[in-house]
């Protein structure tokens, strides 16, 4: 075989259950090489990589067919261990880290530097003393590489979630024979400027000879750091295009196979700044570790999509956490002219405030259980809908339950095999419908809603989209949506609330400049316009 | 990272006097209410500080093994071995064994320990392998092997032995000539017919003068190591240093202090200086200290550690999770089935069927006792735990008789502390996780 590839997969066929996953694909990776792998969930992409890997349940479903080379050498991966050793490393999306250990125990994680002892000498090698010393001048080396400035010997537990994935790629370049690393939605859980870090030591990594497989669902990520382009769609390589070659909407094409509109519904978006306030916050503090809010003044208009933007780490996300209840927080709110008691979540859904956290998987949904249960749930403890009533004993109405939870599947397009499904086995863009559902169900007159297309793909993330414009336009609900990516503020939003460093930087209607966007999000505005002045 | 930094400067500055001492309350709840009760019991039942020190001294030195044999499985996870049962019948397998063929005395012993170590090994790894069955319920699936297996136990020691097992001997076995008697003497009156205080009777000092003469030496090694410090490179090496030096100095003063009340104690002549330290016993506990000490600096130690920490991404970095489980177990097992030879060659009795059911229980209310919890366990905690725990079984029934005018009080006290400690510290250390958790939030 040719050995100008790190990796070359030819034909590989994967059969799960009768259920043909991928159907002869090709890909090929040179030393050096960023190579993006793009696809739609369910595309094929982890099987792929779980082929890869050797991971256990390609074995255990009957294996699969195609050869994989690396560095023209036909290679055999059996497990994990094995591939590790043929110098091929990943970079998870959710982070392989132990909180308790330090930055070094993590980056040497099983793979530590050891040294005889007297025992060990007598009684084998798993004995041997740690040698923290060398461990850790070691972890000190990788995290240089990356640029990265804090202590190795610090704990993970602590640090935001930006460094975390460093501290992945820090383990992975830490073995010495790495070859290729493969990054899994890298970017995911990232802010913007976090990621710009992230696609620069990308790079740099990729300068020193270590071919790189890049999955991902951001399109301009994409055109920013990779080579070369494969698009998997339905187990199938839709193209693989150079990078010089094509454009954004023609990746996006091809991903989902259908044209994507990005230009967004701007007729009756009208500024609603001479609405009446439904919701006043006056200095509003959380403290939510991470996302501390510290004072905002803001007023929410009756009817209107508040958007409110923001970097990562700077308090938009505690905005929202905290007039719920789920951090400490202090100040006053005010609904229609009321004020309301804080820290009590009960008070805020029984005032009608629903809720949609970012955190879907976490606090979000209770996934072992149905979805219909996920829906019903938070009306039937907070407003005792759905039950029977048998004296002082409550049960609950399975079939008041069943009815609400499919006409909610129904309104909503929540894509499953019925109300009865674990929300588990949904996916991302589905979950994210059973969590509006809920907050749906208690009819609230506010709905704050976070991150709503966090991990979610590009063709389900429209759909969100479109349902938060529905449930605004239709039903007159006020929507206050918080998210990182300004494109989807921008897509919806009446007025967009830019949160810098835990205070309100300004409100701008989303048909502002860029650079004012630029320029608000960066904390840099008003000094700007002073100047100007 | 600038906002995290900020926050964790708040909570610096803002962390009082006041507070840090709520702190290190609250982190010991359980040990201070513990040694609050034994002082109070200790002057309720009248008796002489003589007596209830020689006594702890014995049951200390007969029970730390079998509480340091649970440390290895809270480090890995597992949270509190119960079936530590399982070693114990191991254990007197062995006795019953030795003391059949008639081998008495330190060879008996060692012969036990050599009989009792495949035994234990492998109901150790059923024992872990079952356990790997059932990842998140290790604790209770422990405590139901312990009963599982004591009833195997009775069925191959009243039924099997004089009948498939071939066994003659009139005076371990009941008069029918099928089964073992229910109690086995391991001294036998004039002649020695077991390996009562095989262990214990090698070499016996006053408790003060080994003190002194540790402290002394304790001393010593901290001036050592004080002025032996050369090469420091850098700043950072330097102020790390200086905190080392701090823990030295503060360890000095500690054994200054033994130091000099144990002078006070053998200079004043009271009757406190009479008290025998079994020292080869107190050693072989010391080592089992170091070796859990000394494991967590290994590969092995920090696989457990791993392990106990995310089995997940213990898998995913390639290490076998299962078999780390498989082995916590039967090191907890082997050193169980040692523990018990210790326990009952200082106890002289062996309680057929009866000796090895408390253990499981005791060990790990003891262990609880020191401060430990479901998911961190140490050497000091298990040591200290052992310590307060019998000090209330020696003063409670004369607390009780004082007290209430009736000793049965006092017995019942003592079973009602070994499962309340167990529920009161599982409860506790969720309570703690929880307001933990709260206390990180609540920043202002």
């Amino acid at each position: 075989m040719d050995t100008k590839y790190t990796l070359q997969m030819k034909n590989i066929h994967k059969v799960y259950f009768n259920n043909k996953v991928l159907n002869g694909v090709n890909i090929n990776v040179k030393p050096g090489e960023i190579h993006a792998l793009l696809g739609e969930n369910g595309a094929g992409k982890s099987t792929l990589m779980n082929i890869l890997f050797g991971m256990p349940v390609i074995h255990a479903t009957g294996g699969f067919e195609g050869d994989v080379y690396i560095n023209g050498q036909l290679v055999n991966v059996k497990s994990p261990k094995e591939a590790m050793k043929l110098g091929i490393g990943m970079v998870h999306q959710e982070f392989m880290l132990i909180p308790g250990f330090t930055i070094t125990e993590n980056i040497k994680l099983n793979r530590e530097t050891t040294k005889h002892n007297l025992i060990s000498r007598l009684l084998g090698s798993s004995l041997k003393t740690l040698d923290k010393r060398s461990m850790e001048s070691d972890a000190r080396r990788s995290l240089d590489t990356l640029g990265l400035e804090i202590s190795e010997k610090a704990k993970v537990s602590g640090l935001p979630v930006g460094h975390m994935q460093f501290i992945e790629i820090a383990r992975e370049i830490d073995k010495r024979n790495i070859k290729l690393l493969v990054f899994d939605e890298p970017t995911a859980v990232l802010t913007e400027s976090e990621a710009d870090n992230l696609l620069k030591s990308m790079k740099k990594l990729a300068s020193t000879g270590i071919a790189i497989l890049f999955i991902t669902h951001r399109l301009d990520e994409v055109m920013d750091t990779a080579d070369n382009i494969t698009i998997l769609r339905d187990g199938e390589v839709v193209a693989t295009k150079k990078k010089e070659e094509t454009n954004v909407s023609e990746l996006a094409l091809l991903m989902v196979g259908r044209k994507i509109e990005r230009n967004v519904p701007s007729e009756n978006r009208k500024s609603s700044e001479d609405s009446e306030d439904i919701m006043t916050l006056k200095n509003l503090r959380v403290s939510m570790p991470g996302e501390e809010v510290k004072g905002i003044n803001l007023s929410i208009k009756k009817g209107e999509i508040l958007g409110i933007g923001g970097l990562a780490g700077q308090g938009k996300i505690g905005i929202a956490n905290g007039i719920m209840g789920l951090y400490p927080t202090r100040g006053e709110v005010y609904l229609k002219g009321k004020k309301l008691k804080l820290n009590d979540p009960k008070t805020m859904i029984q005032n009608g405030i629903g809720f949609v956290s970012e955190d879907r998987r976490g606090i979000g949904l209770l996934l072992d259980s149905s979805i219909q249960l996920n829906i019903v749930l938070t009306a039937m403890q907070m407003q005792n809908k759905f039950l029977h009533k048998i004296g002082p004993i409550t049960q609950i109405n399975n079939g008041k339950v069943k009815r609400h939870a499919i006409k909610m599947i129904n309104n909503l397009d929540v894509r499953c095999q019925g109300p009865q499904q674990l929300t588990r086995r949904l996916s991302g863009g589905n979950q994210q419908k059973v969590c509006i559902a809920r907050a749906l169900t208690l009819e609230p007159d506010i709905l704050f809603i976070s991150e709503p297309t966090r991990g979610i793909d590009v063709g389900a993330k429209k759909l969100i989209l479109d349902l938060l414009y529905k449930l605004n336009k239709e039903l007159g609900m006020t929507i206050v949506m918080t998210s990182s990516e300004l494109g989807e503020l921008r897509s919806i939003c009446n007025r967009i609330a830019i949160i810098s460093e835990g205070k309100l930087e300004g409100i701008l209607s989303p048909f502002d400049s860029d650079v004012d966007f630029g320029l608000m999000m960066a904390g840099e505005y008003h000094k700007f316009h002073k100047e100007e002045a | 990272m600038a906002n995290v930094n900020k926050l964790k400067n708040k909570i610096n500055n803002n962390t009082n006097f006041g507070e840090k001492i709520k702190d290190v309350v609250m982190n010991n709840i359980v040990t201070i209410i513990f040694v609050v009760l034994c002082l109070i019991g200790i002057k309720l039942s009248g008796l002489p500080i003589f007596f209830v020190a020689n006594e702890l001294v014995t049951r200390i030195s007969r029970n730390s093994f079998l509480v340091l044999a649970l440390i290895i499985p809270v480090l890995a996870g597992m949270g509190l071995n119960f079936s530590i049962v399982v070693g114990a019948m191991a254990g007197q397998i062995a006795i019953i064994a030795v003391t059949h063929w008639g081998i008495t005395g330190l060879p008996g012993f060692l012969l036990c320990a050599v009989i009792a170590f495949p035994f234990a090994v492998l109901f150790g790894y059923l024992t872990g392998k079952l356990l790997n069955k059932t990842k998140g319920q290790e604790m209770i699936t422990s405590m139901i092997v312990g009963y599982f297996a004591n009833g195997v136990y009775q069925l191959v020691f009243l039924f099997l032995v004089g009948t498939i097992i071939p066994m003659k001997n009139n005076v371990l076995m009941l008069s029918s000539g099928v089964g073992i008697r229910n109690t086995i003497d391991l001294s036998g009156g004039v002649k020695e017919t077991g390996i009562k205080y095989a262990l214990d009777q090698i070499l016996k000092l006053p408790i003060f003068y080994v003190l002194i003469a540790f402290s002394i030496l304790a001393i010593l090694y901290n001036i050592f190591k004080l002025t032996n410090r050369r090469g420091i490179v850098n700043r950072r090496e330097k102020q790390n240093k200086s905190k080392d030096s701090f823990k030295y100095i503060v360890n000095m003063s500690m054994f200054a202090i033994l130091l000099i009340l144990s002078i006070v104690i053998v200079a004043g002549n009271t009757p406190l200086k009479n008290i025998q330290l079994p020292v080869v016993t107190v050693i072989v506990i010391g080592v089992l200290c170091l070796f859990n000490i000394l494991i967590v600096k290994t590969k092995l130690g920090q696989e457990f550690r791993t392990v106990g920490q995310d089995k997940h991404i213990a898998k995913v970095a390639g290490i076998n999770v299962d078999r780390i489980r498989v082995l916590a177990i039967v090191i907890s097992t082997v050193l169980a089935a040692w523990g018990q030879l210790i326990f009952l060659q200082n106890i002289g009795t062996l309680n057929t069927y009866g000796s090895h059911e408390q253990i499981g229980m005791f060990s790990i209310a003891a262990l609880l006792i020191g401060g430990a919890s479901v998911s961190k366990a140490t050497v000091g905690q298990a040591i200290l735990g052992t310590a307060l725990f019998h000090t209330l079984f020696i003063v409670s029934p004369l607390a009780g008789k004082n007290l209430f005018g009736d000793a049965q009080i006092g017995e019942f006290f003592r079973a009602f502390v070994v499962y309340g400690v167990i529920g009161v510290s599982l409860g506790l250390h969720a309570w703690k996780n929880r307001a933990e958790l709260k206390r990180k939030l609540k920043i202002e």
